[in-house]
């Protein structure tokens, strides 16, 4: 499937909201990818680190709805590595946010079991609660 | 101060719309023809033109005028135009001002034709206030010493060296190591004819050993440097060899014997040198030297003397045989090289830690069919040939956050050159490299690099490593190529970083001594990046090769041979012409307080010892203005921008609000 590049799309509202939420120079990086090759969670990932960086460059929408941002566990492996100081990171956490402010949560408390509802550390309840709903 | 009639002339230059697109220049003609003294002014559309200078040579002698101001682009672009074009009329071209109401005025207030407009009248009013007071002046005029110094004798001090002396002048040629030859007497072969080092660069080596007009100065530093264009003082330090050149004919005898084995700079640390040494078999000069921190001798004043024992021609005194020696040349090419990215660093990559972990100047060694295994690729740990080897560039290079922001220039093409060498050297192995981008802009170097790919296989993943860990005999390497948008894992048998480039060491100290300026990363600055890249701030001091900035053999001999040429050009003629805006002090307002003298960066200023006032020599000074600013007297002024002109300029663009 082609991506329509335009003026319009790179000047959209995502790459401002992104930019604006994480406060990351999304420009400035060069697709090296060692974010991707050091991440320890690349294999649960259908886009890889760097693939997400590339899809908001280009101001495409759809990957708020990629597993990925979910995936990201916030280990700052690729923020420690990357040559441009990009922190993925807290872009991964910008577009979890976007995401979410569609209304959109990604955890659904009442589709938890209820015996592992009761198993589960409130600390962990709650950390997820933070970053998978709105 | 001479007297001035005042008839002054003003050309306001359009620039096409550059500056008229913005500025009225009709009304900034008409308000600047009010001002006193200006008997002509006009506007035109390009006055760098032939017709407009031509406008200004013909309205000089017409009108008589004894000041012109050409309102137009910064000064850097074409003050010396419009003053060359004065000075064919008559007119002394220090009589000559430029306004630049380009980049101070049209261009920063676009959009703003009124402000600009005032603006503009502002700025060459000042102009007018500070051209009243200029004196017509002469240019300085200093003798000239027809030798050079070149400082490094890697392939671009050696270039320049022979270039120079070719041309009759007399080098002295200054080397810090044991030899000349630098990192290209240690390349395998070179990208992208293949040519092996010894049959190209040795050569030239022995040409300069052996070149009456070149005095070679190996093992041996600067010192200290004095002195300007066409008269330069230098210190050169021979550090001591404790072997006696005179009687050593490089036979070797000594180096059979020493116990003390040290990892060899030559040989990037695979494989180990004595403590008494000669770097390679073709070093130039082939001496001997001893490193007094390894050799046991030495060390302890006493004991061993094995060398000695063994030296047939009786060469090795163990005496601090050091001296400086003071040589005066015209002028100085600086051609100090670069270093390698070395050890300790990349620790995601297990460098210094993995054995089997190389940087691309210890591959080279390793391929070097004259290197510690003959050109046999084997593994460092166990010398088992490796089947599988990794390549990883930009490591260290283009990393702004963690190393180095630029580009290390050559790094894509050795490895290109060193998977290829690999795949001749094994011919059943397969080489991998990782790669952000691939940068071949050179001639032949697209379809070397493709040669690569194609008839050797090398296979290239776009991507970077992330890590390297040891499993077992092996080396596993987590990369990614974003092409597939996959990460890749390789069991490698040996990995090659391309370890970015740096200055080389003591650069900074170097500069120093020399007065010439590093840029932000430590290379040396040139005069100006696109137009004078040649040349140093400082007039007389040309830079070549890598010191500048990293470049492949063929950029940096070519640079060699503009500088020489520079250097030659500078010394054909008898006399110098110098910019006579020099700083001139007041004896009678002098107090002796030396400040001047301390916060001159060329050693301009002396304090006189018995008058105790402060002397400027014009060959020196370079008309920076750093003394008449610090003054506390206002006794030090720079001619044609002394304090009153600084005042009534100010005065000027003040007046009109
Ligand atoms: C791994 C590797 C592979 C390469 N392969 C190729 C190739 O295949 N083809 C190619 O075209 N290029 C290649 N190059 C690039 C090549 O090495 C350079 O272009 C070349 O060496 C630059 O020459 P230079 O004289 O400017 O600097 P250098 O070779 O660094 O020489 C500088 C000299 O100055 C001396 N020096 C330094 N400071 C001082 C001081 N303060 N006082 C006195 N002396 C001093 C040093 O000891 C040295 O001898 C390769 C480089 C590397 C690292
Ligand atoms: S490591 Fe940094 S520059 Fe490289 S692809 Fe990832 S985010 Fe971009
Ligand atoms: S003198 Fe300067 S401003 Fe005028 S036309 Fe030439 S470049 Fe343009
Ligand atoms: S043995 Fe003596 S002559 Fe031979 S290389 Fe050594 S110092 Fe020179
Ligand atoms: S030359 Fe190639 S490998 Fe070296 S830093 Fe530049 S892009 Fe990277």
């Amino acid at each position: 499937m082609e991506i329509k590049v335009s003026l319009k799309k790179v000047k959209s509202p995502l790459v401002r909201k992104v930019t604006e939420i994480s406060d990351e120079k999304i420009y400035s990086c060069y697709q090296c990818g060692k974010c991707s090759a050091g991440c320890p969670f690349a294999d649960q990932m259908d886009l890889l680190p760097n693939q997400v960086i590339r899809f908001v460059q280009l101001g495409m929408e759809e990957v708020l709805d990629c597993k990925t941002i979910w995936v990201c566990s916030a280990c700052f492996t690729c923020r420690v590595g990357c040559p441009k100081g990009i922190d993925i990171a807290n872009l991964n956490e910008a577009l979890r946010l976007l995401h979410l402010r569609r209304n959109q949560d990604h955890l659904k408390l009442g589709k938890l079991p209820r015996e592992e509802l009761l198993k589960l550390p409130q600390i962990a309840l709650i950390s997820s609660l933070r970053k998978y709903t709105a | 101060m001479i007297k001035v009639n005042e008839r002054i002339g003003v050309f306001i230059c359009h620039c096409g719309l550059n500056i008229a697109g913005t500025v009225n220049v009709e009304k900034v003609a008409e308000e600047i023809s009010k001002c006193k003294g200006v008997v002509h002014a006009e506007h035109y559309i390009f006055m760098c033109s032939d017709p407009g200078q031509e406008k200004v040579r013909q309205t000089i002698k017409e009108k008589k005028l004894d000041g012109v101001i050409v309102a137009a682009c910064s000064p850097d672009l074409h003050e010396h135009t419009f003053r060359s074009a004065a000075a064919s009329a008559g007119l002394n071209p220090y009589r000559v001002e430029i306004a630049n109401i380009r980049e101070w005025v049209a261009w920063p207030h676009e959009g703003k034709g009124e402000e600009a407009t005032e603006k503009a009248i502002k700025i060459i009013d000042a102009a007018i206030e500070k051209l009243r007071d200029n004196m017509a002046l002469l240019p300085v005029e200093v003798p000239v010493t027809k030798k050079v110094l070149v400082i490094g004798g890697g392939i671009a001090g050696i270039q320049a060296a022979l270039d120079c002396a070719d041309a009759g002048l007399d080098v002295y040629l200054v080397e810090r190591g044991q030899s000349i030859g630098g990192k290209m007497a240690q390349l395998s072969e070179t990208f992208p004819t293949l040519d092996c080092p010894q049959c190209i660069e040795t050569p030239k080596m022995t040409a300069v050993a052996q070149h009456p007009k070149i005095h070679l100065y190996a093992y041996s530093e600067i010192e200290d440097v004095n002195g300007y264009v066409g008269n330069f003082k230098v210190k050169i330090k021979r550090k001591p060899t404790f072997v006696d050149w005179d009687k050593c004919t490089g036979c070797r005898e000594c180096m059979k014997v020493c116990p003390v084995k040290v990892p060899s700079e030559y040989e990037r640390g695979i494989a180990d040198r004595k403590a008494i040494y000669i770097s390679f078999p073709q070093a130039v000069p082939n001496k001997a030297v001893i490193d007094a921190e390894n050799c046991i001798r030495m060390k302890y004043g006493k004991g061993c003397g094995l060398c000695a024992k063994n030296c047939p021609s009786k060469a090795i005194t163990f005496e601090g045989n050091g001296s400086i020696e003071e040589v005066k040349v015209g002028a100085i090419i600086v051609a100090t090289g670069f270093d390698v990215m070395g050890v300790n660093s990349f620790g995601e990559y297990g460098y210094g830690k993995y054995k089997d972990v190389l940087d691309a100047l210890q591959f080279e060694r390793l391929l070097a069919p004259a290197g510690p295994t003959s050109g046999k690729v084997l593994r460092p740990s166990d010398g088992r040939e490796p089947k599988e080897v990794v390549f990883v560039q930009c490591v260290g290079s283009r990393d702004p956050d963690n190393w180095h922001p630029y580009c290390s220039k050559i790094c894509c093409m050795y490895i290109a050159k060193q998977a290829m060498l690999y795949k001749h050297a094994v011919p059943d192995g397969q080489a991998y490299v990782f790669y952000i981008d691939i940068r071949a802009d050179g001639k032949g170097y697209e379809e070397f690099v493709h040669r690569a790919m194609t008839e050797d296989g090398v296979i290239y993943l776009r991507g970077k490593v992330g890590k390297i860990v040891e499993e077992g005999d092996k080396l596993r390497v987590y990369g990614v190529d974003t092409l597939t948008g996959r990460n890749v894992v390789i069991d490698a048998d040996l990995v090659v970083l391309a370890t970015a480039v740096e200055p080389s060491k003591g650069i900074d100290d170097l500069a120093r001594k020399l007065r010439i300026q590093l840029d932000q990363d430590g290379w040396l600055s040139e005069a100006h990046l696109k137009l004078r890249p040649l040349e140093s701030l400082t007039s007389g001091i040309f830079i070549a090769g890598a010191a500048q900035y990293i470049k492949d053999i063929t950029d940096t001999v070519s640079q060699a041979s503009g500088a020489a040429a520079k250097a030659i050009a500078l010394l054909s003629r008898d006399k110098l012409e110098k910019e006579p805006i020099v700083a001139t002090v007041d004896e009678e307002v002098c107090v002796g307080c030396g400040n001047c003298v301390s916060i001159c960066t060329y050693n301009a200023v002396e304090l006189d010892p018995e008058l105790k006032v402060a002397r400027v020599n014009e060959g020196l000074c370079e008309g920076c203005g750093a003394c008449a600013a610090t003054c506390p007297s206002g006794a030090i002024q720079l001619i044609n921008n002394t304090k009153k002109q600084i005042f009534e300029m100010i005065t000027a663009l003040t007046r009109r609000d």
